[in-house]
């Protein structure tokens, strides 16, 4: 800031005057700035082209094409190619960890590490919600976990982008779960007590509000489940993104000190929710399933007679 | 008002309304959660393992209002 010094008005003047130049010229370079920043936002976004230390590699770009009023597009995006990347990674880790670790009781090298995480799902989170019963689905909460959680530290690492931060990729994987958790509810209650659950219990006059509120409840879990990760990760993309882009807003590298410092802060903590709502996503599918499970281990109980 | 700014306005105040409810929500969350491992020490690991949980869900619903916000804040 400049000195203002009470030697004559000369002086003021001039000091103010500097001052009402120096915030115009920063305003000027914000409105600049703010324009280059809404041309970075699409770092975030999904995009037709895949950033590489090579420079930009332009993907297959298909017409999007009608089938039955809904347009899909088939195009090769950005998200498609981390998905196909975390999926690749994925299989080669785990079939390449199963393999050199058959013969032995106890695992070696980074199948420890593995074993680790597989235990605690197994026992932690599936047998844990789910009983004996549960063990059948153990397979499919151990690829979500690490699929969720190789596609959401993707992100994280240079050039990456995290698919899960694109809603059609949570919507998948929450249709999935869906699907798995009327499967494990069905398989244990029996169709017909599955649809006698969905009826609540009540007089068959109120069966006709009944119905629709508790179809309409099997739907928001999936739901909140599919917005509860793809806001978690598009928010701390975002939060990065503004960060550095402030340095962009004040166009100087002066400030670039206080950004950079923040965004590594806000690295470390995106790590920690990369890996938090991998596990929340797996353990509120494994509850949800464990929920439909135990409804069918009551009733058939009650069917019985005896309590087991 | 221009209808972009008003847009851009109700998003900032549609996220800090946001985050105060979060905030609340999780620290009343976390003071139950300590006071409950200062009574019974033994009972901590599985006193922070539902701290975590519940911690998740209040942060579900925020982002549903984020998401609200971000789309408010781009169209």
């Amino acid at each position: 800031m400049t000195v203002v010094s009470f030697s004559g008005q000369s002086e003021i003047g001039a000091a103010t005057a500097d001052t009402l130049k120096a915030i115009g010229s920063a305003y000027a370079a914000a409105e600049q700035g703010g324009a280059d920043f809404s041309k970075l936002l699409h770092h975030v976004q999904d995009a037709h082209e895949l950033e590489s230390p090579f420079g930009v590699i332009e993907l297959p770009h298909f017409e999007p094409f009608r089938i039955a009023g809904l347009t899909i597009d088939m195009s090769i995006t950005k998200h498609v190619v981390f998905l196909w990347i975390a999926a690749v990674i994925l299989c080669l880790v785990a079939v390449i960890v199963s393999r050199k670790n058959r013969r032995r009781p106890v695992p070696k090298g980074f199948g420890t590490l593995f074993e680790m995480v597989v235990l605690f799902i197994r026992d932690e989170v599936v047998v844990a919600n789910m009983g004996k019963a549960g063990l059948r689905y153990v397979s499919y909460i151990l690829t979500t976990f690490f699929f969720i959680l190789i596609m959401n530290l993707l992100g994280l690492v240079p050039y990456g982008a995290s698919a899960t931060g694109n809603v059609s990729v949570t919507a998948g994987l929450a249709i999935i779960a869906f699907v798995m958790i009327q499967v494990s509810a069905i398989r244990a209650q029996g169709l017909g007590h599955y649809f006698a659950h969905l009826t609540g219990g009540v007089h068959w006059s109120l069966w006709v509000i009944m119905v629709p509120i508790e179809i309409l409840g099997l739907f928001t879990k999936p739901f909140a489940l599919c917005m509860r990760l793809f806001a978690n990760m598009l928010g701390g993309h975002i939060v990065l993104i503004s960060l550095i882009g402030l340095i962009f807003v004040f166009k100087s590298y002066f400030i670039a000190v206080a950004p950079v410092g923040f965004a590594v802060g806000i690295n470390f903590l995106e790590i920690f929710v990369a890996v938090l709502q991998a596990y929340i996503f797996v353990m509120l599918t494994a509850l949800f399933m464990g929920l439909g499970i135990q409804a069918g281990h009551d009733s058939h109980e009650a069917a019985d007679g005896h309590p087991s | 008002m221009d209808p972009k700014a008003l847009g851009y306005l109700a998003a900032g105040i549609g996220a800090a309304l946001t985050v105060i409810g979060a905030g609340i929500g999780i620290g009343k969350l976390a003071a139950a959660a300590m006071e409950a491992s200062g009574r019974q020490p033994e009972v901590a690991g599985q006193v922070r393992t539902s701290m975590i949980i519940a911690a998740a869900l209040i942060e579900g619903a925020t982002f549903f209002a984020l998401a609200i916000c971000i789309v408010l804040a781009f169209k």
